[in-house]
């Protein structure tokens, strides 16, 4: 019962990161290690830094 | 079998329920009404559109293909194409289409009575909007992503393509003058909202300097800052307006506040994104989801009784928020709540490169819509829960209803919505603040509707608390349209002017950004100005410009999709999108004819600019009006023009849409379809799909 809803607040806690982004580099760095392991990652910094940079090009708002 | 009965039986009940709910609704007459009908019957309509209607096109139109692998699987590079939980994906999708016009379209509209609007933002959406988002979607998906403008390019020829990208950048800029208008309408003589306002500006740079230096990349933590501050701004704005000696510096008539929306226009398109734009958009996104999350729980724990009659006289176009006939104009008023082409612009483009399979674009196309059309219920509830007298009284611009209170309240009252200058002083007092008269725009009159919801639900000593933390709710979101659009119009004002000179087309090259920047930021803020002297309230101008603009981009939408089903041999289902399309054909058109050639000076731009140049002649104005006439006559005059070419710009794309298809089912030659090939998914089920 207990470890039932640990497990439902745990799942919820990592909806509520990825969708806010909050485990975004995290994602990066998992997705490197299985496709590019050969060169060098970014920064947690410079990653932020060049999503950022690159969300907003596009129309990302509506009205 | 069992089972089958039961759904049955379960889907029979919805559709009782949502069929008593709406006749209810409907029929009433006279007697108050439960805002929780609104809600009952906005969910099993949306439940069984969903259900039947979303279901059937996506397995019988579309062909929806759930081993067919998506450009996210296909062309995944961990960053835009990245197969996404369908969970997350409707967040995102939400968060990007869900803006401020579901709010402000609503509560313009329930000048009508509450029951057009209504019946229009449930309708329209799961007939039309929804069907748009989710079938745009779905011709991305299959093409790699592509944008509207490039699948109008592809798929109809070059005519479809340029009308596309012109229209996307004069509704953008018709868009973001009205979005300020908005603000400043509700900034005008508060201290307390302009304060509040102007503190979201250093939140967000707060907020942007800790996610990019002091904990980079630490979204959540960021934006839990952001928020505690923004509330701790809204009760120190309330603070402020008690300081007579600060309360000056932030007490401003509309003018310089406008000036003040178009320098900060300017700064946010040339600063750094991380600076202002991106952690804004964070906070925005919150406080957006939270409010309605919040209003919801409190319409249905506190019931509010709808006030606003079924309908009003304002039905035959003599309303005092804008002129104009039921037809068309609740349809071009109500906008984005129903149907709004610039989710065409989200579904292509941006949520297709993150869908891990095409099964999930129902969900993500057509229930993202009918999220956004509950929002547009929920707005239009906040408005008919006011007393008639005081929503009109809120809404009336001061060149109608007259300057002084008790002209406008013997005005409204004769109207037959009784109204007293006590009432609306004693309203005033209990929000915080000076007046409430002629607040037209929208905002103010949604804050007064969410506080007193929020109040009767949370207690009623929180008013003023509550109706400035609505205003800036809706003022941080605002804001963050107005930055996002300025900036994207720049883009594509850039792309034009490098196809001329292409040391133009360089998004980094600084003397570029600061022209282009510079000529958008001029566009809208020529008609912000215009919009702040008008007397009328420059709402009821630019509000259905802005609606016509934002229909016709849907009709382009439409127009592709229906080229495309055509193509593709579904002609016997081509009605899903070309019956919406010729309903906004008509609606559009007849607008936009009315607007144009309509003598009666409230509707037509003509008939307003031939009046008040014959008075100018006369010399019948009083000075300070004579003073800003022939402005306001060159505005009207230019407004009939850009109409004008709007319609012709709708008519050209429908036109060769149809030249396309007729000469499809002729056996001629045509663009060919620009699917991308078949590929069998090989994603395991890596992730959860309850």
């Amino acid at each position: 019962m207990a470890t039932g809803l640990t497990n439902r607040l745990q799942q919820a806690w990592r909806m509520l990161r990825e969708l806010s982004g909050d485990d975004a580099y995290e994602r990066y760095l998992a997705h490197r290690a299985a496709h590019h392991a050969e060169s060098e990652a970014l920064s947690r910094g410079e990653y932020f830094r060049r999503c950022e940079q690159e969300k907003w090009q596009g129309v990302r708002r509506c009205c | 079998m069992n089972n089958k009965i039961l759904s049955t039986v379960i889907w029979l009940a919805i559709a009782l329920l949502g069929a008593a709910a709406l006749g209810g609704i409907a029929l009433n007459r006279g007697e108050s009404i439960n805002a929780l009908w609104f809600i009952t019957a906005a969910l099993c309509v949306y439940a069984i559109a969903y259900r039947f209607y979303a279901a059937w096109i996506a397995s019988k139109v579309l062909l929806i293909d759930p081993s067919r692998a998506t450009p996210a699987e296909r062309l995944d590079n961990g960053r835009d194409y990245v197969p996404t939980n369908r969970w997350i994906v409707f967040g995102h999708h939400f968060a990007a289409i869900a803006g401020p016009g579901p709010l402000v379209g609503p509560t313009l509209a329930a000048q009508f009575g509450y029951l057009p609007g209504t019946l229009w933002i449930l309708f329209g959406a799961v007939l039309g909007g929804c069907v748009q988002d989710m079938v745009t979607l779905f011709f991305s998906t299959r093409r790699n992503g592509k944008s509207l403008g490039q699948m109008a390019r592809d798929e109809l020829g070059a005519i479809g393509g340029i009308s596309a990208l012109l229209a996307t950048l004069l509704i953008m800029i018709i868009l973001i003058a009205v979005l300020g208008l908005v603000v400043v309408n509700a900034m005008k003589h508060s201290p307390w909202a302009t304060s509040t306002v102007a503190a979201t500006i250093p939140i967000a740079m707060i907020v942007g300097l800790y996610m990019r230096n002091i904990r980079p990349g630490r979204v959540l933590e960021g934006s839990l800052l952001g928020v505690v501050l923004l509330l701790l701004a809204v009760a120190g704005g309330g603070w402020l307006d008690h300081q007579p000696a600060l309360r000056v510096l932030f007490d401003h008539p509309g003018l310089p506040l406008a000036w003040a929306v178009i320098a900060y226009g300017f700064a946010a398109a040339i600063l750094p994104v991380w600076l202002l734009l991106a952690p804004r958009d964070y906070l925005s996104t919150y406080m957006k989801l939270g409010t309605v999350v919040l209003l919801t729980a409190a319409i249905v724990w506190m019931q509010p009784t709808v006030k606003m009659p079924a309908l009003t006289q304002f039905i035959d176009g003599s309303g005092p928020i804008f002129g104009g006939k039921l037809f068309p104009f609740v349809f071009i008023t109500i906008a984005c709540g129903a149907i709004s082409g610039f989710h065409a612009l989200i579904a292509s483009g941006t949520t297709p490169k993150l869908l891990s399979n095409e099964r999930d674009i129902r969900m993500i196309g057509y229930g993202g819509m009918a999220l956004e059309s509950f929002v547009a219920i929920m707005a239009m509830i906040a408005a008919t829960v006011l007393d008639p007298g005081v929503f009109f009284a809120i809404n009336s611009p001061a060149g109608v209803v007259g300057k002084e209170a008790a002209d406008a309240v013997a005005k409204i009252t004769s109207w037959g919505f009784p109204v007293t200058v006590e009432q609306m002083n004693l309203l005033a007092q209990q929000m915080g603040e000076a007046t409430l008269f002629a607040r037209t725009g929208g905002a103010p009159s949604l804050a007064v509707g969410m506080a007193s919801i929020f109040g009767s639900a949370f207690g009623q000593g929180m008013l003023a608390m509550w109706y400035h933390f609505a205003i800036m709710f809706e003022a941080i979101f605002i804001l963050t349209t107005l930055d996002a659009g300025t900036r994207v119009g720049r883009f594509m004002l850039q792309d034009m002017l490098g196809n001329i000179w292409p040391k133009m087309g360089e998004t980094s090259w600084y003397p570029s950004v600061l022209l282009s920047s510079g000529i958008i930021v001029a566009a809208w803020g020529y008609f912000l100005y215009i919009g702040v002297i008008d007397p009328n309230g420059g709402v009821n101008i630019l509000w259905p410009l802005f609606g016509i603009s934002n229909q016709i981009l849907a009709a382009i939408a439409l127009s592709v999709a229906t080229g495309i089903l055509v193509k593709s041999g579904k002609l016997k289902h081509a009605w899903i999108t070309a019956l919406p399309l010729a309903w906004l054909v008509i609606i559009t058109s007849t607008a936009a004819w009315e607007k144009i050639t309509s003598s009666d000076v409230r509707i037509g731009f003509l008939a307003a600019a031939n009046d008040l140049s014959g008075k100018l002649a006369a010399g019948v104005l009083p000075p300070e009006k004579a003073a800003s006439a022939p402005t306001l006559i060159f505005n009207q005059r230019l407004d009939a023009v850009l109409t004008l070419f709007f319609v012709c710009l709708l008519w050209l794309i429908v036109l060769d849409m149809l030249r396309i298809c007729a000469r499809h089912l002729n056996k001629q030659p045509v663009p060919p379809l620009s699917e991308a090939p078949h590929q069998t998914t090989r994603l395991e089920e890596a992730w959860q799909r309850d």
